[in-house]
């Protein structure tokens, strides 16, 4: 079977720099994948390009999405196709509320998808069930889109619009820094909860803490914009203990 | 480590700010028309086709004599190729409306009524309307002017000017040119000695309006001007809310707009004046569009009176425009909120003045000037508090969004105390629509385009909030179309 997300030998440069060099990975339907890698290792611009962000040139390689070459896709036909991103710093949209602009997120998939758009009424009882699994405070749905928002109600936002926008692939930028213990908690619990046979998720990372709450099914090390190891879950453990500066195990 | 962020380029903006105009049409119908040019005898012309007083007339012909002896102004950070006044005709009028003045709504030309069809606009009393009342002007007359029985029963008049000069002229004479005098400033005298007609509206005393009051303005004949007058008297006690809308037809040449409006509010009345101006802007690359030159003042002549002017700007190839406030009466006050988006080419300087002159009077501002492709948007505002104004507050808060690397934002607060007792607070900031909110609201399936409306109306919210509900709504889509365009 095709895997839902298939990167082989990409390289990317962001304004001349090439930050991925060759990078390889694969998940299959229904896995969860974590990566992790040092600061400056191209986390960040692995999930950009996997959602399509302007500014991250594709010199080389191949990504494709559900089979298909997603490389010149606008980032809102892939969001539409089910991919999603949690931002690391998610962005204030001033004055539009968060409930309004969730419900013109949903709707505009569920119009590409040829599903009836939901009103005001149904999509307000959706919402509220969403933010109740998350422990969510409920005046934050009223109020304009992360703005005055803490870091952990951003990341927790960021969780209540996956859970809204229920997509086929997850990716998580770091959505484990600047929460603390309890929102860690409620966070992992809120994509646990999503896990299934027909999503997959890939957790960016820099610590293995988040990964103690969402287990992956693979590990992977990013390092220099490559893949440099994979493994099981061990491998987070390990890389905690060991750190990432230990040359890569990798047989000759 | 914090994303590098990107602002937009001049091409994508381009193509996210490119417009349609969706009410350029013309409607093609018999004009009359005076012949280009302004002379003594052709106010003479003007205000014997209205069948004016002679007051009236020695009213025009001081304005017009005083006009002569005057300079445009300059002040304004706007630029633009001089005005030929002698190349404006400042007389036009559909034939079938000419004769009677406005006619019953059955005796409307079908052609009139067509095209206010077309702008959304049915001159009609239907239940779905039935909380508005519509004046329609077109070019120099008014048209038609729905729901005047009803209100007449509660003693409210809603009339066009010509009329009310003819059927209430004391009331006119009364007020005329109490709030904007005839020797106000360049284009005010020139609306005084031309002016061809407008709305005018009386609220007796403790009567509250039970209908939202509108007047249409459309521009259909080409190389004239507009010139229309509105004159708002609240009586004690009452309260009106009103709102004007705006649209002219796509054309090469540049078109002159210069109203003026006064407010009169008396002890504990109130007027909400809300416009929705969209004059045609002009092409991409400037050509054509409507120089909009209008004042606007209110006074608030009573004790606790309170005047309101909610603007939404999104036409004209230039705005010149600072609806105002004098606030003679104790406790009175003063509200001014406003949008402005530039464009293309546009040009707006707009902004307001509050004249403090009462004791504990309060005035708000509000200013949200959005600039887009080449658009070049100018807040000007005074607060100026008199010697007598004890216990005077003002809050003012001034923000700039700019689209795009070729577009310009301008704040110039002017601030004249002389009461120590006085309270000011000024507010200011200027954004950008960045790259990342863009990818943020695509990386949800949202289109560009619906974003950066998302994102112009989330930053205008505050002001659109203060227009009444069903021109709010209108408002929104008004600079969601403003800004669209096709993106490759």
């Amino acid at each position: 079977m095709t895997p839902l997300l298939e990167i082989c030998g990409l390289h990317v440069e962001v304004e001349g720099r090439e930050i991925l060099r060759g990078l390889d990975l694969e998940i299959p339907l229904g896995e969860t994948h974590a990566v992790m890698g040092p600061n400056g290792s191209g986390k960040s611009t692995l999930a950009h390009v996997i959602a399509g962000r302007e500014g991250y040139e594709i010199t080389g390689g191949i990504i494709r999405y559900q089979g298909e070459d997603i490389a010149e896709m606008e980032p809102e036909e892939r969001a539409r196709k089910g991919v999603f991103l949690a931002f690391q710093y998610p962005v204030e949209i001033p004055g539009v509320n968060n409930t309004y602009f969730l419900k013109a997120a949903v709707n505009e998939i569920r119009k590409h998808r040829d599903q009836p758009e939901l009103d005001a009424v149904d999509f307000l009882s959706l919402m509220k069930e969403r933010v109740k699994l998350l422990d969510f405070d409920v005046d934050l749905i009223k109020r304009p889109v992360n703005e005055g928002f803490s870091g952990g109600e951003k990341k927790r936002n960021e969780i209540l619009q996956m859970t809204v926008l229920e997509p086929t692939l997850g990716v998580l930028d770091e959505t484990d820094s600047g929460l603390d213990i309890d929102a860690l908690r409620i966070v992992a619990e809120g994509v646990n909860r999503m896990r299934s046979p027909e999503r997959s998720f890939l957790v960016i990372t820099h610590y293995q803490r988040l990964l103690d709450h969402i287990v992956p099914d693979r590990v992977h090390v990013l390092q220099d914009g490559r893949i440099v190891e994979s493994g099981g879950r061990d491998l987070a453990h390990r890389l905690e203990a060991e750190g990432y500066t230990r040359p890569a195990a990798v047989p000759a | 480590m914090p994303e590098q962020q990107r602002t937009l380029g001049a091409a994508e903006v381009e193509q996210l700010v490119e417009r349609e105009y969706a009410y350029g049409f013309v409607t093609d119908i018999e004009t009359e028309r005076v012949p280009p040019g302004l002379s003594e005898d052709v106010i003479r012309l003007i205000s014997e086709k209205k069948e004016e007083p002679q007051w009236l007339l020695d009213w025009r012909l001081k304005a017009y004599e005083l006009w002569q002896g005057m300079t445009e102004p300059d002040w304004a950070k706007v630029s633009y190729p001089k005005i030929n006044y002698d190349e404006i005709s400042y007389y036009a009028a559909p034939k079938s409306a000419v004769k009677d003045g406005p006619q019953s709504l059955d005796d409307i030309d079908p052609e009139l009524r067509r095209t206010y069809e077309k702008l959304g606009i049915p001159l009609v009393e239907q239940q779905r309307l039935a909380g508005i009342a519509v004046d329609a002007v077109f070019d120099s007359v008014s048209v038609a002017t729905t729901f005047k029985e009803k209100l007449a029963e509660l003693g409210v008049i809603f009339c066009s000017f010509s009329e009310a000069v003819k059927e209430h002229p004391e009331l006119v004479r009364k007020y005329l040119g109490t709030v904007v005098p005839h020797t106000d400033n360049f284009f005010a005298s020139l609306n005084s000695a031309v002016f061809s007609d407008g709305s005018f509206v009386y609220v007796p005393k403790g009567v509250r309006c039970p209908m939202e009051l509108s007047t249409y303005f459309r521009i259909n004949a080409s190389e004239t001007g507009q010139f229309e007058r509105t004159l708002i008297i609240a009586d004690e006690g009452s309260y009106v809310s009103y709102l004007e809308g705006c649209t002219a037809p796509m054309r090469d040449e540049n078109q002159l707009h210069a109203a003026v409006v006064e407010l009169v509010a008396l002890e504990d009345a109130r007027i909400k004046y809300s416009t929705v101006q969209n004059w045609y802007p002009g092409d991409k690359n400037g050509v054509g569009g409507i120089y909009n030159f209008v004042t606007k003042r209110g006074k608030c002549a009573g004790a606790r009176s309170h005047i309101s002017w909610t603007q939404v700007e999104t036409g004209s190839a230039i705005t010149w425009k600072y609806p105002s406030c004098i606030l003679l009466g104790d406790d009175s006050i003063g509200e001014f909120y406003s949008v402005a988006l530039t464009a293309n080419r546009q040009q707006a300087d707009t902004g307001t003045k509050m004249i403090h002159i009462g004791k504990n009077t309060k005035s708000t501002i509000i200013s949200k000037g959005i600039s887009a492709g080449h658009g070049q948007n100018t807040y000007r505002g005074q607060v100026k508090i008199l010697p007598g104004a004890w216990n005077a507050r003002n809050f003012s808060q001034c923000d700039s969004l700019l689209i795009g690397p070729d577009s310009g934002a301008h704040t110039v607060p002017y601030i004249d105390v002389a009461n120590p007792e006085a309270q000011l607070e000024h507010e200011a900031s200027t954004s950008r629509i960045g790259e990342d909110q863009l990818f943020y609201c695509r990386q949800r399936g949202i289109d560009p385009e619906e974003a950066v409306s998302l994102i112009v109306n989330g930053f205008a919210r505050d002001v659109l909030s203060e227009l009444p509900m069903e021109f709010a709504v209108e408002a929104q889509k008004l600079l969601g179309v403003s800004l669209e365009g096709a993106v490759g």
